[in-house]
């Protein structure tokens, strides 16, 4: 029974927590590498476009809300999210059209793209500010949990509950359906392709004639996707506010630097590797070790090997290590 | 300095002007005084920026870091906490056991740097390293733990601290130089010499960390309970010993003036002073610098990296260098400011306000050229704080057509962003029309 327990305590509080944080970071990173294969640099308003993206789609909920309109059990911010998705991906494409084609054309060094995309940043930061405010914002609706932790210590009789919060179950299905929707993209379409050998070397693909400005327009609407599914499935599981999605920049870099800027699987295994090691590292291990462990030999403090506080200098930490030691990432293509 | 230069220069100081005529001048003279310091880290990120091409984003991770130094070097001493016993404590006293804690990381991740580049690749070396960092980690914390809990529980209400030396301020300004230039180091050792992206990402990251450091270790700073009543730097007076004083009440008699406004107005330009001496020390050095052979090697490792490392010019190693000054310069501009203000409120040192803003005064002002950078800090550091000052005013003048409710609420509750928002655009609208700034680089 204990072993049962701890294994549930496991699942509860680490597992699950970091797997719906890692699909998040996922989907994030996978946008922030597709950027950087196709238009060659490091996206710093990546946080507030996924900022930006969630507030549409906050926006559009409370909209559909005010109709009465619902999602059955479902959060109301699904039905909100292809709007999201599209007001997004027009103001990416604006922002291409004002700001970074000039650069392309320039052929400018990717450094000063970077120093433009911190500009971006500003300015959305403050678009989103402007409209929604700096404060926290709570949009989830619809069923609370799909297991909650009583019904589960009732069913089993254990006495570690499992809960399954509705959001994670979403923001896992959520992700996977993305994650699968963008590799078949890439893998099977006429367009997809392109994106990869335009990606792949840049002058062989331009001679054999596909068209770098569609491939780029692709990208961003592709990349607006991922930035409003990545911000919106955070928000269900936590909450909103601009400062905290700024903050989320350097979990995703470094799972899109530890997967190798500009490989999408990567991106992937690189999300869920942050999210694991941050939940892991910063978990207070006292519970399940009490449940493993002979009573003598229980721990006295919480066993918790980094505070909470934290938990960023985790995703620095293996951004650091990988740089040392692969600064190619592991899937990487030898670039 | 050219006759565009000159004229910049006035524009800017007649700024200042009418904003003592309007406002007042004290309001003036204290935008005048984070204008300065603005321009000296300015010069700093100038350095790595302008001079070698490097973009660091960690900048408010420098001047934090200078701040926490002003906490070491002058905070009162708190013996009771140093000298804390406690259960785990075996090493003199909580505050030995704390150095000797840190101490052994900073072993643990020598010896294993060392081992790393004695033993031959292979699966053993990276077992051998993995196993001295683990093993080292919970040695760490095993010294270090129960010393942090002594320390911290002694009267966490006022203290809970490991306490300073107590000296002068101004002592603080070195080391916060030195606090900046050792995680520098640290920093380019590691991420110079890959893609250029990279030092930024990673340069973002250790500055989220030192935040969050100086946050959550209570024993250094006292954490997010903010540490106050930090000396002013020498010669900087208080105003309550001034209006105390009575050479300066007789003065203040003799001409007619307020000792209320007179002493706060004394004590602004006294720093304005001592900040603009550091500021004219700097920019002399640097133009010198740039001037020099040093300078005319930078200068050409940054515009062509591969003829330069053709040249025999190590530019890995010159990038650390330059990389490492520039933020021992901006560190010291952290313990400046701090020493400053009397408070380490760790709160306040946000990104926008201390990375990106000091970014823009530099790319705005003219990225390369060291009076670029000055003009630059000096007016983006006015324009920064005028909003505070006469935005909500604007804000209310252009909502009066509105009737009340809570959109004109809104609209003035988020007036403070637009300054994000007009910075941004002003950034982009510099890079893309004037990129070399407004004082180019000749």
């Amino acid at each position: 029974m204990d072993i049962l327990n701890a294994i549930v305590a496991l699942l509860n509080f680490v597992v699950i927590p970091a797997a719906s944080y890692g699909a998040q970071l996922a989907v994030g990173a996978l946008g922030v590498t597709l950027i950087f294969s196709i238009l060659r640099f490091s996206n710093f308003a990546w946080g507030d476009t996924m900022a930006f993206g969630t507030m549409v789609v906050i926006l559009f909920t409370w909209w559909f809300q005010s109709m009465g309109l619902n999602f059955g059990p479902l959060p109301t911010a699904l039905l909100a999210l292809p709007f999201g998705i599209a007001v997004t991906a027009i103001l990416l494409l604006g922002t291409d059209r004002v700001v970074y084609r000039f650069y392309r054309r320039q052929r400018a060094k990717p450094i000063i793209l970077v120093i433009v995309s911190a500009g971006v940043m500003f300015v959305m930061n403050g678009l989103v500010r402007l409209v929604i405010g700096t404060e926290e914002q709570v949009f989830a609706d619809g069923a609370r949990f799909l297991i909650s932790a009583g019904d589960f210590k009732e069913w089993t009789g254990l006495s570690e509950g499992l809960a399954i919060k509705s959001t994670t179950a979403i923001t896992i299905v959520t992700a996977l359906i993305t994650m699968v929707a963008l590799f078949w993209f890439l893998r099977n379409t006429r367009t997809g392709k392109s994106m990869r050998a335009f990606s792949d070397n840049e002058d062989l693909a331009l001679l054999s004639g596909i068209n770098p400005e569609r491939v780029v327009q692709v990208t961003w609407i592709i990349a607006a996707a991922l930035a409003t599914i990545a911000g919106t499935l955070y928000g269900l599981d936590k909450s909103f506010r601009p400062f905290v999605y700024y903050q989320l920049l350097l979990p995703i870099f470094a799972a899109a630097v530890v997967g190798g800027l500009g490989s999408p699987l990567g991106a992937v295994a690189g999300g869920f590797i942050v999210a694991f090691s941050e939940v892991f590292l910063t978990y207070a291990w006292k519970k399940v070790l009490a449940y493993v462990l002979p009573a003598d030999m229980a721990p006295q403090g919480l066993v918790q090997l980094l505070s909470t506080d934290y938990k960023f200098a985790v995703s620095f930490t293996i951004l650091i290590i990988v740089l040392l030691f692969m600064p190619n990432g592991l899937f990487n293509r030898g670039r | 300095m050219d006759r565009r230069a000159l004229w910049l220069f006035g524009g800017v100081a007649l700024l200042y002007i009418l904003t003592g005529l309007w406002l007042s001048w004290s309001v003036s003279l204290n935008i005048l005084i984070i204008g300065i310091l603005s321009a000296i880290m300015a010069l700093g990120v100038n350095m790595q920026w302008g001079f070698a091409g490097l973009f660091s984003t960690g900048i408010v991770g420098s001047v934090a870091l200078g701040g926490l130094a002003v906490v070491f070097v002058s905070g009162a001493p708190v013996p009771e906490g140093f000298g804390a016993q406690g259960p785990g404590v075996f090493f003199l006293s909580a505050g030995w056991q704390l150095i000797l804690g840190l101490v052994a990381g900073v072993a643990v991740i020598a010896i294993s740097v060392q081992v790393w580049r004695r033993m031959a690749a292979g699966r053993n070396r990276g077992l051998v390293v993995g196993l001295i960092l683990v093993a080292g980690f919970f040695l760490y914390r095993a010294i270090l733990d129960p010393a942090v809990t002594a320390i911290e529980s002694y009267n966490p209400a006022a203290y809970g601290n490991i306490g300073g030396f107590g000296l002068g301020s101004i002592w603080a300004w070195p080391v916060g130089a030195l606090f900046a230039a050792i995680v520098a180091w640290a920093i380019g050792k590691i991420a110079l010499g890959l893609r250029e992206d990279y030092l930024a990402i990673a340069t973002l990251g250790i500055a989220e960390i030192i935040i969050s450091v100086i946050k959550s270790e209570d024993w250094a700073a006292r954490g997010v309970k903010n540490f106050i009543n930090l000396p002013r730097p020498w010669p900087v007076p208080y105003e309550v010993e001034l209006q105390k004083s009575q050479a300066f009440l007789e003065f203040c008699d003799r001409w007619g003036l307020s000792p209320v406004t007179t002493s706060t107005i004394t004590v602004q330009l006294v720093l304005i002073a001592v900040f603009t001496l550091v500021l004219a020390v700097a920019l002399v050095l640097l133009q010198r610098a740039i001037h020099s052979p040093w300078g005319r090697m930078m200068h050409a490792i940054r515009d062509n990296e591969v003829a330069a490392a053709a040249m025999g010019k190590d530019v890995k190693r010159q990038h650390l260098i330059i990389f490492v000054l520039g933020s021992a310069l901006i560190g010291l501009t952290g313990a400046m400011y701090v020493s400053m203000i009397g408070q380490l409120v760790p709160g306040e040192f946000s990104p926008l306000r201390f990375t990106f803003l000091i970014w823009i005064m530099v790319i705005v002002g003219g990225s390369g050229n060291n009076w670029g950078a000055v003009l630059g800090g000096l007016l983006v550091g006015w324009l920064w704080l005028i909003v505070d000052n006469a935005g909500p005013l604007v804000a209310q003048a252009l909502t009066a057509g509105l009737a009340d409710g809570p959109l004109k609420t809104h609209l003035i509750d988020v007036a403070p962003q637009m300054r994000l928002l007009t910075l941004g655009v002003a950034l982009l609208l510099v890079l893309r029309f004037s990129p070399r700034g407004l004082i180019p680089e000749k």
